[in-house]
This record gives C-alpha cells, sequence and structure tokens, in this order.
C-alpha cells in the first residue's frame, strides 16, 4: 500500500492495544501477590524470571513479554501519532464556536492521555522495575520496593492518576476497537460499551487496591 | 421586517408581531478562498418562529441588500431536507440543534434575544467557496471511486428478479437516506468523511446488485477519502449524533469490517 490507509492505522492501534490489554489483566492479577505477604510476592517475581529454567534459559518468559510489548507500544504510538497528524491537517482552522453532543470525556483525553500514560510507563519502569526511580533504591527487593513506593504520596499520586487515565483510555479503546475491527453492531453496541465501563473500571480497581492497602497500612 | 403569516382566516392578529425574535447574528464573512475570514454580527429583527433557519437568513439578506452590503452567500436546493445542499454550523452544532437538516431547522429552536454563531463546515478537503458555502466535490470524487454498481442501462429489471431479504433491504434503505451534506465531517474532531463513506459501502454492500465491486469498493472509496485530505475515524461518535438522516454508527464498523475482508482477499486501490 502506498500510502498507509487511515483504517489500517486503527487496526495496527486496535491489535497492539489489546496485545497490551491481555498483558495488563496478567499484571493486575500478578499485584495481587502482594496480599499473600512478602514472600509470596518476592517468589512470584522470582518465578517470572527463572519460568523454564533450566530447559531455558534465565529470564525467557520476560525477554519475549518484553519484546513483544516494546513492539505493541512502539506500533500503538506510531498509528496514533499518524492519525493524530492527519487530523490537524484536516482542520488547520478551527471552529469559533464548536459543542460536542455525544463524545465522551474518555474519548476525548485518548491523546494526551495516551503521552501521560506513555510517560508513567516509564516511570513506572525506573521506579518498580529497575529500581532507579525508587526510594528503596536498585538492591531492594520487589516487595520492598512497592511498599516504599506507595509510602510516598507523590509516588502514589502519580500512579492513581495514571491509572484512572488509563481506566478511561480502555474505556473508549474497548469499544472503538471493537468498531475498528469490524465487530459492532446496533444491537451490540449497548453491550460493548456497558463492558468497556465495566471492565475498565474492574481493571483499574484491581490495580489501585494495591497502592490503597499500603496507604491505609494493611500491607507494610 | 415584515413577517409573512398571518392573513383573513389566520388565528394569529395583530399582536402577533409582538411573538416576532430579535436576534443577533455572528457569521463568518469570507469573500473568496484565498483570504482570511472573519466573524461579523448582524441584528435581526420580529422573526417569526416558524420560519426556517435558511428564511430567516434570507430576511437578513434582503436587508443588506438594502442597505447595498453584499449577501450572505450559503448554499441551499430543495429546502426540504432531502438534497443536502445546506448545512451550516449553528452555535457550534452542524445543521444546529436539532437532529435534522439547516433547511429544516425552524426558528422556534431559538428564542427572543438570542446570539447565534454561524459558520461554515471546516475541513480542509472542504475550502470556503465564499462565506458559509463550502465546496463538497470531495464527496463526489469519494462515489466516483466506488459507490455505484454497473449495471446494463435500459428497461427497468422486472422488481421480483432479484429477492432481497427484508431485513437487508430495510439496513440498506437506511443507509441510502445519506444526502451527502457534509455534516458528519463537520461535526467530527477529526474531520474525518467515515460516516458518509461507510453509509454507502452499507448501501450497496446489502444489495445483491452490489456484490460484484463489493472489494474493490471500499477499497477505492476509504483510499479516494484519505487521498482527499479527511481524518481518520477514531469511533467518537458526533457524525452519528449530528446526521440530519441518522446514520448509524453501526455502518462504520461495517465498513471496517468489509475494508479488511477485502484486503485479506488481496484488493488494493486502483491508483
Ligand atoms: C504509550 C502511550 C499510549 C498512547 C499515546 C495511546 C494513544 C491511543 C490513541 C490516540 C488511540 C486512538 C483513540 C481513538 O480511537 O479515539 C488509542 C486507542 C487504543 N489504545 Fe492506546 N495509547 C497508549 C497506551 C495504551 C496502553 C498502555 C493500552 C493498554 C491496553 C492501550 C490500549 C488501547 C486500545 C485497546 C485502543 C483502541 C484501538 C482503536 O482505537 O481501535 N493504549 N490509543
Ligand atoms: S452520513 Fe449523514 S451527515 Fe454525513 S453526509 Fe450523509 S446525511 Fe450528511
Ligand atoms: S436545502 Fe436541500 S436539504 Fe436543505
Amino acid at each position: 500500500m502506498a500510502k498507509t490507509n487511515s483504517v489500517f492505522k486503527k487496526v495496527v492501534m486496535a491489535v497492539s492495544g489489546i496485545i497490551m490489554l491481555l498483558f495488563l489483566i496478567a499484571h493486575m492479577i500478578g499485584n495481587l501477590h502482594v496480599f499473600q505477604g512478602a514472600e509470596s510476592f518476592n517468589d512470584y517475581s522470582e518465578w517470572l524470571r527463572s519460568f523454564g529454567e533450566p530447559a531455558l534459559p534465565p529470564r525467557t518468559l520476560l525477554t519475549v513479554i518484553e519484546i513483544v510489548l516494546v513492539v505493541s507500544v512502539l506500533a500503538h504510538m506510531w498509528a496514533a501519532i499518524a492519525l493524530w497528524r492527519q487530523a490537524k491537517r484536516a482542520r488547520p482552522e478551527r471552529y469559533v464556536t464548536k459543542k460536542s453532543v455525544v463524545q465522551t470525556y474518555a474519548s476525548r483525553t485518548m491523546r494526551w492521555g495516551g503521552v501521560i500514560i506513555g510517560l508513567f510507563i516509564v516511570y513506572h519502569l525506573l521506579d518498580l522495575t529497575f529500581g532507579a526511580a525508587n526510594p528503596a533504591g536498585t538492591d531492594a527487593t520487589p516487595y520492598d520496593r512497592l511498599v516504599a513506593s506507595f509510602q510516598n504520596p507523590i509516588a502514589t499520586t502519580v500512579y492513581v492518576v495514571a491509572l484512572v487515565l488509563l481506566g478511561m483510555h480502555l474505556r473508549h479503546g474497548i469499544w472503538s476497537a471493537t468498531q475498528t475491527l469490524g465487530q459492532s453492531n446496533r444491537r451490540r453496541e449497548r453491550t460493548v460499551n456497558a463492558f468497556a465501563v465495566a471492565f475498565a473500571t474492574l481493571l483499574i480497581a484491581g490495580y489501585l487496591v494495591v497502592p490503597a492497602a499500603v496507604v491505609l497500612g494493611l500491607v507494610d | 421586517m415584515t413577517i409573512t403569516q398571518g392573513g383573513p382566516h389566520s388565528t394569529v392578529d395583530q399582536t402577533s408581531a409582538k411573538r416576532g425574535m430579535n436576534l443577533t447574528l455572528r457569521i463568518w464573512r469570507q469573500s473568496n478562498p484565498s483570504v482570511k475570514g472573519k466573524m461579523v454580527t448582524y441584528k435581526v429583527s420580529d422573526i417569526s418562529p416558524d420560519m426556517s433557519f435558511l428564511e430567516m437568513l434570507d430576511v437578513l439578506n434582503e436587508q443588506l441588500i438594502m442597505q447595498g452590503d453584499d449577501p450572505v452567500a450559503f448554499d441551499h436546493d430543495c429546502r426540504e431536507g432531502i438534497c443536502g445542499m445546506c448545512g451550516v454550523m449553528i452555535n457550534g452544532q452542524a445543521h444546529g440543534p436539532q437532529q435534522t437538516t439547516t433547511c429544516q431547522l425552524h426558528m422556534r429552536s431559538f428564542k427572543d434575544g438570542d446570539s447565534i454563531d454561524i459558520e461554515p463546515w471546516r475541513a480542509s478537503p472542504f475550502p470556503v467557496i465564499k462565506d458559509l458555502a463550502v465546496d463538497r466535490r470531495a464527496f463526489d470524487r469519494i462515489i466516483q471511486a466506488g459507490g455505484y454498481i454497473s449495471v446494463p442501462t435500459g428497461t427497468a429489471p422486472e422488481a421480483h428478479s432479484t429477492p432481497v431479504p427484508k431485513k437487508d433491504s430495510d439496513a440498506a434503505f437506511d443507509a441510502a437516506t445519506c444526502i451527502g451534506c457534509g455534516a458528519c465531517v463537520a461535526a467530527c474532531p477529526n474531520a474525518s468523511s467515515m460516516l458518509f463513506t461507510a453509509a454507502k459501502v452499507t448501501h450497496l454492500g446489502l444489495m445483491p446488485q452490489g456484490q460484484p465491486e463489493r472489494d474493490d469498493r471500499v477499497v477505492n472509496m476509504v483510499h479516494q477519502q484519505d487521498l482527499e485530505g479527511f481524518g481518520g475515524c477514531t469511533n467518537i461518535g458526533e457524525c452519528s449524533a449530528s446526521c440530519p438522516k441518522g446514520i448509524s454508527m453501526e455502518t462504520i464498523s461495517r465498513l471496517n469490517h468489509d475494508l479488511l475482508g477485502a484486503l485479506r482477499a488481496g484488493a488494493r486501490p486502483k491508483s
């Protein structure tokens, strides 16, 4: 295709988004190990790193997941930026007065919200994966790093804001991906939207219980 | 200004003139495509609530002509909601506060003393010709790229020779009510023409007569709308909510579905 078709870009966005979404489900469930105590959480972290050993080299599973996610994030951002620029070119002169009739807040914040989520992912990796931006530092166990982060009110606020934005991103994203992949119709529209709201809410709640537990002193 | 209602049998008596509205209009004036336009304020008085929006603009134009000013250019033809020629942004909404065409919008949707902003559709593939009139030929080129079926002309075929399931003919008819007004593009935050193109793809793709060209149609029409410079669809839904014919978001899903199938089957744009 000479000039990449705008619908094709949306398909790239939808497929990469769904891959990241599947990861987010697994990641959320993994995080809940924190409620089984420090040992269980650290063992889980160690298990991810040693999965398949000795048949497979260390970190095989993690490396595969990381490559898939990096490719997904880059593809997703490429499509998002291309469509953003296309939209800017399509309306260089803005309306003096413009009212939206049905546009959801979630769909309005897809682009800037996406950028913030992207920045958050970088911070999150530096904080809890690599430890470079973590109060407890690189030598602490995964569990201690997690507790240290959420005992810091600024870090906790960043997590909460980013997660709420992510929830809204997914609320519109799930509906939009269903349309993009040609799987919606008039009958399903309500169900798809209700599912998108319920799914995004549950997923984000699943993430938020962890910082909430630390802040409330249930986990320390 | 005079109002045209009333007459010997009218229940509306003389005092009805009191019902006329006084309005402040802020209208986009741009004398040709190459100059910068701006909003200009006008006052109209004694506007009857029974007038259509375009009749209100006619009143303004008569007033401007009397004063020796240039009347406001706006497009219109049938004035009964079927041709798709009319269409302006009214207080930030395509075709105004009701889900209908600008010609079928009535002044009873406004109140005395209201201030109304009137702008042209804004999208780079729809350049302003003058004031509120825009060039929508980009839509014609999207149609030429695939919005047709190839059939021998001549005597109309016997209607029963090609049966169409009721469900399909109803859905095709719903999509076929698109009048090509461009409100979907105007209302879309991305200035995407997806709803228009999807209406055509749905209409023809549901009919047996539309099958031979189905894959090429969707690939070429989407390619053409990209070439014209329309934005990409992000499924916001402003289009469908602003469409005077209520074309549904389902048509967009159907277009995407057809497009993916066509690309998989190897269909590629002509040019
Ligand atoms: C890296 C930062 C990100 C940016 C810049 C970004 C941006 C965008 C944009 C602009 C859209 C299109 C919105 C629309 O259709 O109106 C979108 C859609 C979507 N995003 Fe993201 N996003 C990001 C991260 C994520 C993440 C982490 C996920 C995880 C699940 C995700 C999942 C989705 C899904 C499922 C869609 C729907 C695809 C579609 O529109 O058809 N995004 N994203
Ligand atoms: S889809 Fe609706 S808004 Fe768009 S051109 Fe057709 S009739 Fe007008
Ligand atoms: S003038 Fe024909 S639809 Fe309005």
